[in-house]
């Protein structure tokens, strides 16, 4: 092992993902939500123009400083990713425990759910969802929180299933301790991790998904700045060599969903107790 | 007082054959009994069943007179085969062995459990080492009956000699009912008083 390795362990290495990743995303969302909407207004003097000093990330076919559009537009996405991996994570929460503890009718009910959701194309059942309460930020909401929670309710079932036969957790009732008490101290330390690495793990999937179906048009509305919005108009010129209109939204995008996905692995990895020691 | 069961039978699911059908045992408090019988004869699941773990189908276990309690403390505590999985992978010894109740110094002394095992993880633990922990975790001060399904059968024979004096000494000081499920016959006639073979005592048809 050289030195490099050896001075930044998992842990150390987590640390500054974590931070990175915080910094980014407040930034970006503090800075969306606080812009002027005069920062990406409309002029017509400078159209197409390709990256330089006055906009960083050039200008559109309105004349839209990309720079100003592109934050915005990957603060609105956050905001729906925040919000649909914290609907979508409660609901599996809810589901998977219940299905796990109540077992029977409701354990069957649960899977059929889960089944039912899983067994069609991810981005079909978006479109629908979204397309059924008309589009806009309210379909693109509904849609990715009412489709993200099944992977997660099966690893939560799972869990608890698994951790309820258990010889230590049967000892524990025959030791005095009650229903909450075991769902206290048995049960829940041994699922948090796993959940809380599915919901961070989530969050990119949403993102992605609200840029996807906002991208074949059934999400968010053309004049709002969103990143699916914008890569797909940038789509119509790329062509005729407007390469600044992709390639910026792209990186930024791409960028939040890797640091979000190096967390939850690395997560994965230290809380894992066969290689929390690496 | 005594351990009771009355007409048990047990089968895993509805439809399929009968592992336990009518059986009937009693143990007195302060008794020392085998039971034996060969592999697949459903003593673990016996054992399980009169220590509160499994529901009988059929019949019910009486510990005093009165139905075993369900919630609470039990008295009659089982120890088991498996201490690597009787104990929480993510807890310390000192909380797993005080989950029940406080254990003493003495008792821990008694079965030889060193003050510097307490601040381990059970990972860091030998199985014969878990296995004590077991015992004096089950030990406390509201149990009056222990039941040992195979408690030694993956120890070396000098530990499984130190556990059966350390457990006789520990029934005999508190005046527990001890009830011995093994299938080796010289341990069991050297450990208890009585041997009762299952397979006469269970004909499931």
């Amino acid at each position: 092992m050289d030195r490099k390795t050896a001075r930044f362990n998992t842990r150390t290495r987590v640390m500054v993902y974590i931070v990175l990743a915080f910094v980014y995303l407040a930034g970006v969302l503090l800075w969306g939500l606080l812009m002027d909407p005069e920062a990406y207004a409309v002029d017509y003097r400078v159209k197409f123009l390709p990256p330089g000093a006055g906009h960083l990330f050039g200008t559109d076919f309105m004349g839209r400083d990309m720079l100003f559009r592109c934050v915005k537009g990957l603060s609105t996405s956050i905001v729906i990713g925040v919000i649909a991996s914290a609907v979508s994570s409660v609901i599996a929460l809810a589901a998977g425990v219940a299905a796990a503890v109540v077992g029977g009718k409701l354990d069957s009910f649960v899977n059929w759910c889960v089944d039912l959701c899983m067994g069609m194309p991810h981005l079909v059942l978006l479109v629908l969802i979204s397309f059924m309460l008309g589009r806009g930020m309210k379909g693109v909401m509904f849609g990715v929180a009412l489709t993200h929670w099944p992977e997660l309710t099966r690893i939560v079932r799972a869990e608890v299933l698994q951790i309820r036969a258990q010889p230590y957790v049967q000892a524990a009732y025959r030791l005095g301790k009650t229903r909450m008490q075991v769902a206290r101290e048995h049960i829940l330390p041994h699922v948090l991790p796993v959940y809380l690495i599915g919901v961070i793990l989530l969050f990119p999937h949403a993102i992605m998904h609200e840029a996807s179906i906002t991208f074949l048009g059934f999400g968010l509305s053309a004049e709002e700045p969103a990143i699916g919005v914008i890569l797909s108009e940038s789509m119509k010129h790329i062509a005729t060599g407007k390469w600044w209109l992709a390639l910026f939204p792209g990186i930024l995008l791409l960028a939040a969903i890797m640091l979000f996905d190096v967390i939850g692995e690395n997560l994965k990895r230290l809380l894992n107790p066969g290689s929390g020691h690496e | 007082m005594q351990l009771e069961a009355k007409k048990i039978s047990f089968r895993y699911q509805k439809n399929s054959p009968w592992i336990l059908k009518d059986v009937d045992l009693t143990v007195q408090a302060g008794e020392r009994v085998a039971l034996l019988g060969p592999s697949g004869y459903g003593k673990s699941t016996l054992a399980k069943i009169l220590a509160g773990y499994e529901n009988p189908v059929k019949g019910e276990v009486f510990w005093d007179g009165a139905p075993l309690p369900k919630k609470g403390f039990c008295p009659v505590q089982m120890i088991g085969q498996h201490p690597e999985k009787a104990v929480n992978p993510r807890w310390k010894m000192a909380r797993i062995v005080n989950e029940g109740w406080q254990a003493d110094e003495q008792t821990l002394r008694e079965l030889g459990i060193e003050k510097a095992w307490m601040n381990r993880w059970p990972s860091e633990l030998s199985g014969g080492e878990l296995q004590r922990f077991c015992i004096a975790r089950a030990l406390g001060p509201k149990t009056k009956f222990l039941i040992c399904d195979e408690i030694s059968t993956m120890l070396d024979v000098i530990t499984q000699a130190q556990i059966w004096q350390k457990v006789l000494a520990a029934a005999q000081k508190g005046g527990l009912g001890l009830l011995v499920v093994t299938h080796n016959k010289a341990l069991a006639a050297r450990v208890c008083e009585r041997i009762i073979e299952l397979p006469k005592l269970n004909r499931p048809s």
